[in-house]
């Protein structure tokens, strides 16, 4: 009998505790699903935290219409499997209603469209907490970031007023129509990621893994080639082993070479990569030195 | 592989963020694609050396200030730990952020510059750490390069610094000289200073004791949350769900349930939806109980022989931290104590502190921003509490302005009588 808690031990009873502390004090709480690794891992952990009884909440979507085919066929297995209500909100019905404007040109994305479809459906069904799978190891803003993330009626986060957060007391106060975002992994980080799902087994998209996929580069980054994203003359695809770090928008999220297909491979892989997994993936955060803080003010995850 | 989490405060003049970056580099944590974005941030400012402190200062603010505001959060692992270092500014006017930064921590390093000693905001730092018992301090007395690694700057630092930690509470305090930007002594052991025989900060981190610095002794489960599937087959589950705050939970002990008293065993503990047969500080555990008794959100289990103060009184330290108003005796605050909602009036107001001198004012009459000072609280109803200084959990309260809902202070309960 271990008489210490392992780190990531400890890890999962932070992420457990923060999850109670949500179901117990909020009125309406969902928990931001993507079908990444990130998502998944919260998903599990709130499935451990009320077990045997079902987690007190929905799971919801935020669908940007370009997604990796694999990735949805994994969402609603996960569905059927734990018998969790989902919630998808569309990116593609917000652009049919007109409340948004798609980008057009070559690095036409719709990473930030989801922003409105989010905050709109925060809105349709109330919510006063939303869990996400953000870990501040992943970006610079994100690693200033409270567990408790206040947003005002506007979504938006301003990050020199954010509100003091001590030992594990968090405060969800807040007033009608503002709302917590909350990170229960916010300690994680990749590597710890990757050998929970090993240790405990959990099932990830596919896409993870190394296959053979049409792709093309752009911006050092390998795209890969899909109906939805537009390409430059002269960018041309070839068939190469890759694998996906993160998993977003199918039109912004690069797959690096790889040659791990299991799960050791990839857990080996990561713990020599000299690059950040959004470094070598996400051309959202490349627009700008503070893309993220700035998207993180209009209310983005 | 066990997890130590570590706050540093001080400003960028004292090599914090030299120092930061140098744990992060050498141990291979820090990524190619983030030194090439400070590299490049540095060169397009006009700065000589590619500035390290970029790499903690996230915020467009703090990155065109040159200043840390808020606390930054940073990993790290050697193959004997895992480390989470709480990076967090030194200035007085980010005192609450120092607070926030230092409340879960193991250990704080405060960072003295060799060539200035102990000055005003290395006694306000390490106060800071023992007041919220932070267990271990390491004194890292840096840029020994700039004393000509001189032993004798060394001593004169260590020992007046020793004698002012007499004043304060501090059960381990280790003094490291150091050179963070030459490395010297911080993962890789200094050629320049012989005449040190103590580990290097690295190696201090790593072989450092903390299992035990948690209270093993008290048993203490706020209980956040009652599981009850209401399923078929789980029919008469019905489970207790909360992070243990105190001692070890073993199955078959016999524990009471607070407020209302009644006592029952432990009919078997989970974690993470698994049997274990006990659980420790800090585990997030659901126990089930031997007969059914009446517990619900904020009731506490805990030994039959071994139990907190049940009260509405407490003596505590408070760190104000509202930019817009004052506490004063007679202020109305929502008070949440672990998973206790209540509200509170301040009775009393003991004295306000001057976290410099540590002197005591008892002549003052309110605590402005990021002032330190005792009060004697009421509370609506009864909470189930411990001394701070028993108990980092059961022992600490949050303050909450109830009309912007901000949290505006941190309590650490010194009496409840």
């Amino acid at each position: 009998m271990k008489t210490k808690l392992s780190h990531v031990g400890a890890l999962e009873s932070e992420a457990i505790h923060i999850i109670r502390e949500v179901a117990a004090e909020f009125e309406r709480p969902a928990l931001l699903f993507s079908g990444g690794k990130d998502s998944i891992l919260c998903l599990e952990l709130a499935l451990r935290a009320f077990a045997p009884a079902p987690i007190p909440f929905p799971i919801m979507h935020v669908d940007t219409g370009h997604n990796f085919p694999e990735v949805i066929d994994f969402r609603d297995r996960v569905v059927e499997r734990t018998g969790v209500k989902l919630i998808v909100a569309s990116v593609q019905k917000a652009i049919d209603e007109g409340k948004v404007v798609e980008d057009t040109g070559i690095n036409a994305s719709r990473n930030r469209l989801q922003t409105t479809a989010l905050l709109d459906a925060i809105e349709e069904h109330k919510f006063d907490a939303l869990f996400g799978g953000a870990r501040r190891d992943e970006e610079k803003a994100r690693a200033k970031e409270r567990v408790y993330s206040f947003r005002d009626e506007f979504g938006q986060w301003d990050p020199k007023g954010q509100r003091p957060e001590l030992w594990n007391l968090y405060n969800g106060r807040h007033k009608p129509g503002e709302h917590m975002r909350i990170f229960p992994i916010s300690n994680w980080t990749e590597l710890d990621v990757w050998n929970y799902i090993k240790d405990q087994d959990l099932e990830i998209p596919d896409v993870y893994y190394a296959h053979k996929r049409e792709v093309f580069q752009r911006d050092g980054m390998w795209l890969a080639k899909t109906p939805f994203i537009n390409m430059a003359e002269g960018e041309e695809t070839e068939e190469r082993m890759v694998r996906f770090r993160t998993i977003g928008d199918a039109t912004c999220t690069g797959a690096v070479d790889s040659p791990a297909t299991t799960i050791d491979q990839v857990i080996e892989e990561v713990g020599a990569t000299r690059i950040t997994e959004r470094g070598a993936t996400r051309a959202d955060d490349r627009t700008a030195e503070a893309a993220m803080e700035d998207r993180k003010k209009e209310g983005y995850f | 592989m066990d997890l130590l989490r570590l706050a540093t405060a001080g400003s960028v003049d004292d090599g914090k963020s030299t120092l930061i970056g140098r744990l992060l580099y050498d141990s291979k944590s820090i990524f190619e694609d983030q030194m090439e974005a400070i590299e490049t941030t540095s060169k397009n400012k006009g700065e000589e050396s590619v500035n390290l402190a970029l790499l903690t200062d996230g915020l467009r603010a703090e990155r065109e200030q040159g200043i840390t505001i808020d606390v930054a959060h940073r990993y790290f692992a050697t193959p004997k730990r895992k480390f989470i270092i709480g990076d967090t500014p030194g200035h007085t006017q980010y005192t609450r952020n120092m607070v926030t930064g230092a409340s879960t921590a193991d250990l704080a390093i405060v960072l003295i510059d060799a060539r200035n000693g102990i000055v005003e905001q290395s006694r306000r730092h390490a106060f800071i750490a023992s007041l919220l018992r932070i267990p271990h301090i390491v004194v890292a007395i840096n840029k020994m390069d700039l004393v000509d690694f001189d032993e004798e700057v060394f001593e004169n630092i260590r020992q007046e610094f020793t004698e002012f930690a007499t004043k304060l509470d501090v059960p381990d305090l280790t003094f490291i000289p150091m050179s963070a930007l030459l490395g010297d002594n911080v993962v890789d052991r200094s050629a320049n200073m012989n005449w040190y025989q103590g580990a290097t900060l690295l190696h201090h981190l790593e072989e450092l004791h903390i299992a035990s610095d948690r209270n093993m002794v008290d048993v203490r489960l706020p209980v956040q949350y009652v599981i009850r599937p209401q399923t078929d087959a789980h029919h008469d589950y019905r489970g207790y769900a909360g992070t243990v705050a105190g001692g070890i939970m073993k199955v078959g002990d016999e524990v009471a349930a607070l407020p209302s008293g009644l006592s029952t065993r432990i009919k078997s503990i989970e974690v993470a939806g698994k049997p274990v047969d006990e659980a420790n500080p800090g585990t997030a555990v659901v126990v089930l109980l031997e007969d059914e008794i009446d517990i619900s959100r904020g009731d506490m289990i805990c030994r039959v022989n071994n139990q907190p103060e049940v009260t509405q009184d407490v003596e505590a330290m408070i760190c104000w931290m509202a930019d817009g108003s004052q506490l004063t005796e007679g202020s109305k605050l929502a008070i949440k104590h672990t998973t206790n909602w209540a509200r509170t009036i301040v009775k009393d107001m003991r004295y306000r502190l001057n976290i410099n001198t540590l002197h005591r004012d008892e002549a003052a009459t309110s605590l402005k921003l990021n002032e330190i000072g005792r009060v004697r609280l009421r509370i609506t109803k009864p909470i189930f509490a411990d001394k701070y200084r028993r108990n980092r959990t059961t022992g600490s309260f949050i303050l909450v302005d109830e009309h912007t809902n901000v949290t505006v202070g941190a309590g650490m309960i010194i009496d409840t009588e």
